[in-house]
C-alpha cells in the first residue's frame, strides 16, 4: 500500500482508478442523511498550508472530518512558517504532535517530496499543491468529474478528449492533469500562447494548439486555468484584453463546443478574464460540482493513504 | 636541517618509471635508482607522479562565512584532493574588492601553509556589477592579484565588462567570467529542459550562458585582453569557444568535475544537494564537455568548490543554496570520466589539472615540468586506487557533496607542497 500521495507521476493507473471508484462510494455517503464515517477515528490529519488557499484547505478539512479524523490547521499567516521556520522544523513539530497524515500546500515545487523523503516525519504526506509542480488531488477530482459525465462513472477515460487551456507553464493543475488523464487513456490537447507553455513540451504526451476555436469542436471537456494577473508584467502576454480575446472562453466559443461537453475550472475563477460569467454559470459548466467532487475524492485519498483501505467503508 | 623525500618508482606523467628525490623543496635528482639512506621514502610502484594540482576556482568562504569553510579547512581539503594551489574566489563577506581583503586572505593562506592560496579580486565593488573595484591596487598589493572575477554574479553590463578587460591588461590580468545573463535567469533553479518542465522548477536556459560567452569572447578579442570562462556547462558554449580558438582568439575555459559527470536528471529527487550554479545540464552537454576538454577547447578543470552549511541544503529546493564541494573528489572524477576511458593521456591530465591553470593564473612556482631544479610541487595518484566518497570523512567544513556513496576509480595518494608532504594516504 502506498503511504504518500506526492505526484501523479508515481501513481499507478489501476490505483488511480481505485481512488476514483472509492470516491464514488464516498459520494454516496455525502449524499446520505449521515455524512460521517468512523473510518479515521483517532487519527490526526494536519493541514499544513504554507501558501494561501481556501478551497483546497476546506475541502481536505471537510473530507477528514467526514471520516471522523481530528484535524489541525496550520497556515502560513501568523504561524511559525511566516517567522522563517524551516520545513524540517515544522515537520518535526507535526511529528511530535502525532500527525498520522500531513496534507501539505507549499509554494516550493518538491516540498511534499522533501517532507516525505527527508525522514523528518513518519505519517503519510499528501501533496495538496507544490509550487508549479503538481496538484494530484485536483487532477483526481477533475478525472472523477470527467468520468462521471462522460464515462458513466466507471473505468478509465479511453476515447475522451480534453483541452487544458491557459497558463500551462506555471500550472500544477495542468501538470497533474496531463499525467493522470493520459494515464487513464484520455487524449489531451494544450491550448496556450507559446510563452505559457513549458520548454520542450514535445516531451509531454499531449498535442499543442494556439488556436482555441479550432480545438473547441473536437473536445469533450475543457479545463480552463486561472491566469495570474502578474504574468502580464512578466511579459508573458501583452494585455489582459488580448489574452481574454485569444484564450478566454465566452458565449461565442461555447457555441463551438459539442453539446455534451463540459466546462471545468479549478477555481478561483477570474470572471471576465479566462472565463465569462455566462459560461461559468451555463448548464455546461461543472465548476460547482467539481468542488463537491473534491470532497469525495479527498475522502477517498485520506481513506486509502492513511487507513490503507484496511478498515471497512460502511455505506 | 635539510629534509629529503624520495618518491620511489612512480611513473612520471604516466611514462617512464623513476625515483625522484626532493631536497629542500626542490627536485634534486631523478634517476632509476637513488640511494634511500636518510630519506623518507614513498613507495610508488604503479602510481603516477604529476605536477601538483592547481585550482582556479575555489570558494574558501573566509572572511565572513567561516561556518561553511575557512582558509584552514579549505586548504586541508585541497591538499587531500592533490592540490598545491587554490584560487580563492572574491565573493566573501566583505567582498575581496580591495587590497586589504586580498592581502588578509593571502596572509592567512600562507600561515596555514598547506597550499598556496592565491586570492581572486572582485571585478566590481561589492560584486554590484556597477562600479570597478580597486583592480590596480589589488594587483600591486602583496597578494599580487592577477585573476579578477565576480563569480557568483556575472559581469553583465557589456560596457563595464569591456572596461574591466581593457584595464587589467596593464598588469597582465585576466577576467574570469561567470557567464550568466541575469535577466534570462531570474529565479532560475535548474537547467531549462524537459526535466525542469516536468518538475515545475524554473529553468536556467543554456542560452543565458552561451550569449555571455559569445559576447565576452568578441569583446576580449576586440580589446586584446585575457578572458577566462568559468565553469562552461553547455554544448553550445563549447562550440562557441572552439570556434573562437579556431579563429585564433585568446580565451581560456574551465569545466568542473561535477559537470563532467552529473546531469539534470538528479534533480528529480528534489534533493538540493544537486542544486548548483551553473546547473547540471543534459547527457548531450556532458558529452560535449568531455570532448571539449580532451581536444583542448576547454583548458582546465576548476572545482568551483562551494561549501555550504547543512541548513542551506536541508530544505526545499528553491530555498536551498547553489553549490557543491569538490576539492577532494576532483581527481577521481577526472580519472573516471577522462583518463580511464582513454579520452585523455596523463600528459593532458597534467595540463588540465596543473600546467594550464598555473599558466592562466601566472602562478610561476606551479605547473612546471617534473625535472631537476624545479620546485617540488607534486601530486602522486594511484590509477588502481578506489575512492568511496563518504561525506563524513571530508576535510572540508561543509559536507555538501553530491557524490556521497559513489565509488570512483583513481585516488590521490600523496600531495607534496614545496617539498613537504601535505597529504599522504593513511595519514
Amino acid at each position: 500500500m502506498k503511504k504518500h500521495l506526492l505526484s501523479i507521476s508515481d501513481l499507478e493507473r489501476d490505483f488511480a482508478i481505485t481512488i476514483l471508484d472509492t470516491a464514488g462510494e464516498m459520494a454516496k455517503v455525502s449524499e446520505g442523511p449521515n455524512k460521517k464515517l468512523p473510518t479515521l477515528r483517532g487519527k490526526t490529519v494536519v493541514n499544513l498550508f504554507a501558501e494561501d488557499s481556501t478551497r483546497t484547505r476546506i475541502s481536505f478539512e471537510a473530507a477528514a472530518k467526514r471520516l471522523s479524523a481530528d484535524v489541525i490547521n496550520f497556515s502560513a499567516k501568523g504561524s511559525s512558517i511566516s517567522k522563517g521556520e524551516s520545513l524540517k522544523d515544522t515537520a518535526q513539530t507535526l511529528q511530535a504532535l502525532g500527525a498520522d497524515a500531513v496534507v501539505i500546500r507549499h509554494p516550493a515545487s518538491g516540498a511534499a517530496h522533501r517532507l516525505a523523503q527527508g525522514r523528518w516525519i513518519n505519517g503519510s504526506v499528501i501533496n495538496a499543491g507544490d509550487g508549479t509542480h503538481e496538484h494530484p488531488s485536483q487532477a483526481l477530482l477533475d478525472a472523477f468529474t470527467i468520468r462521471k459525465h462522460l464515462a458513466h462513472g466507471k473505468g478509465d477515460l479511453t476515447g475522451i478528449r480534453v483541452a487544458i487551456v491557459g497558463d500551462i507553464l506555471h500550472s500544477r493543475v495542468a501538470r497533474s492533469n496531463v499525467l493522470l488523464l493520459t494515464k487513464l487513456g484520455a487524449e489531451v490537447v494544450l491550448v496556450a500562447p507559446p510563452t505559457l507553455l513549458p520548454y520542450q513540451i514535445e516531451a509531454w504526451p499531449v498535442s499543442v494548439s494556439y488556436d482555441f476555436d479550432s480545438i473547441l469542436p473536437t473536445v469533450d471537456a475543457v479545463i480552463m486555468l486561472r491566469i495570474q494577473q502578474e504574468r502580464m508584467s512578466d511579459l508573458y502576454f501583452p494585455s489582459e484584453r488580448e489574452y481574454s480575446t485569444l484564450f478566454g472562453i465566452n458565449s461565442d466559443r461555447l457555441s463551438l463546443t459539442k453539446s455534451h461537453s463540459i466546462i471545468m475550472h479549478p477555481g478561483p475563477m477570474n470572471r471576465g478574464l479566462e472565463i465569462t460569467a455566462e459560461v461559468a454559470d451555463s448548464p455546461q459548466s461543472v465548476v460547482v460540482e467539481q468542488v463537491a467532487n473534491g470532497v469525495s475524492v479527498r475522502m477517498a485519498i485520506l481513506y486509502l493513504f492513511i487507513a490503507g483501505g484496511q478498515e471497512s467503508v460502511d455505506v | 636541517m635539510s629534509s629529503k623525500l624520495l618518491i620511489a618508482g612512480a611513473s612520471i606523467l604516466g611514462g617512464e618509471r623513476a625515483d625522484v628525490l626532493i631536497v629542500d623543496g626542490q627536485i634534486a635528482e631523478i634517476s632509476h635508482s637513488i640511494d634511500r639512506a636518510g630519506t623518507e621514502v614513498l613507495l610508488a610502484d604503479g602510481q603516477v607522479l604529476l605536477p601538483g594540482f592547481v585550482d582556479l576556482h575555489t570558494h574558501l568562504r573566509e572572511p565572513g562565512r567561516e561556518n561553511a569553510e575557512t582558509i584552514a579547512t579549505g586548504s586541508l581539503a585541497a591538499a587531500k584532493g592533490g592540490y598545491v594551489a587554490v584560487s580563492a574566489m572574491a565573493n566573501t563577506l566583505p567582498v575581496a574588492d580591495n587590497s586589504a581583503i586580498v592581502e588578509q586572505v593571502a596572509t592567512i593562506g600562507k600561515s596555514v601553509g598547506l597550499v598556496d592560496v592565491f586570492p581572486i579580486g572582485a571585478v566590481t565593488k561589492g560584486l554590484s556589477g556597477t562600479e570597478l573595484a580597486d583592480l590596480g591596487s589589488m594587483a600591486q598589493s602583496k597578494a599580487k592579484v592577477r585573476i579578477f572575477s565576480d563569480d557568483g554574479n556575472c559581469v553583465s553590463d557589456p560596457l563595464l565588462m569591456r572596461r574591466a578587460l581593457e584595464y587589467v591588461k596593464q598588469f597582465d590580468g585576466v577576467i574570469a567570467q561567470h557567464a550568466q545573463d541575469p535577466r534570462l535567469t531570474e529565479g532560475s533553479q535548474m537547467n531549462e529542459g524537459a526535466m525542469a518542465s516536468t518538475l515545475g522548477l524554473k529553468g536556467w536556459p543554456a542560452v543565458a550562458e552561451e550569449s555571455i560567452i559569445a559576447r565576452d569572447i568578441l569583446l576580449a578579442n576586440m580589446v586584446g585582453a585575457r578572458l577566462h570562462i568559468c565553469h562552461v556547462t553547455t554544448r553550445g558554449g563549447v562550440e562557441i569557444i572552439r570556434w573562437a580558438k579556431g579563429q585564433g582568439m585568446q580565451v581560456t575555459a574551465e569545466v568542473t568535475p561535477h559537470h563532467l559527470l552529473l546531469t539534470d536528471r538528479y534533480a528529480e529527487s528534489y534533493d538540493p544537494i544537486y542544486k548548483v550554479n551553473p546547473p547540471l545540464r543534459t547527457e548531450s552537454d556532458v558529452e560535449a564537455l568531455r570532448i571539449g576538454l580532451a581536444d583542448g577547447t576547454i583548458d582546465v578543470i576548476g572545482t568551483d568548490h562551494a561549501p555550504h552549511p547543512v541548513e542551506s541544503k536541508e530544505c526545499e529546493w528553491q530555498n536551498a543554496a547553489f553549490g557543491m564541494v569538490g576539492l577532494e573528489t576532483a581527481f577521481p572524477i577526472v580519472f573516471s570520466t577522462m583518463i580511464k576511458s582513454g579520452l585523455i593521456t596523463w600528459q593532458r591530465a597534467a595540463e588540465i589539472m596543473s600546467i594550464a591553470p598555473a599558466r592562466i593564473g601566472g602562478y610561476l612556482q606551479h605547473g612546471g615540468s617534473i625535472k631537476v631544479g624545479e620546485p617540488a610541487n607534486l601530486t602522486l595518484v594511484d590509477p588502481k586506487g578506489v575512492m568511496t566518497v563518504d561525506r563524513a570523512k571530508l576535510s572540508s567544513k561543509s559536507k555538501n557533496t553530491p557524490f556521497h556513496g559513489m565509488v570512483f576509480d583513481g585516488s590521490v595518494v600523496a600531495t607534496i607542497f614545496n617539498g613537504k608532504l601535505t597529504h599522504k594516504v593513511g595519514n
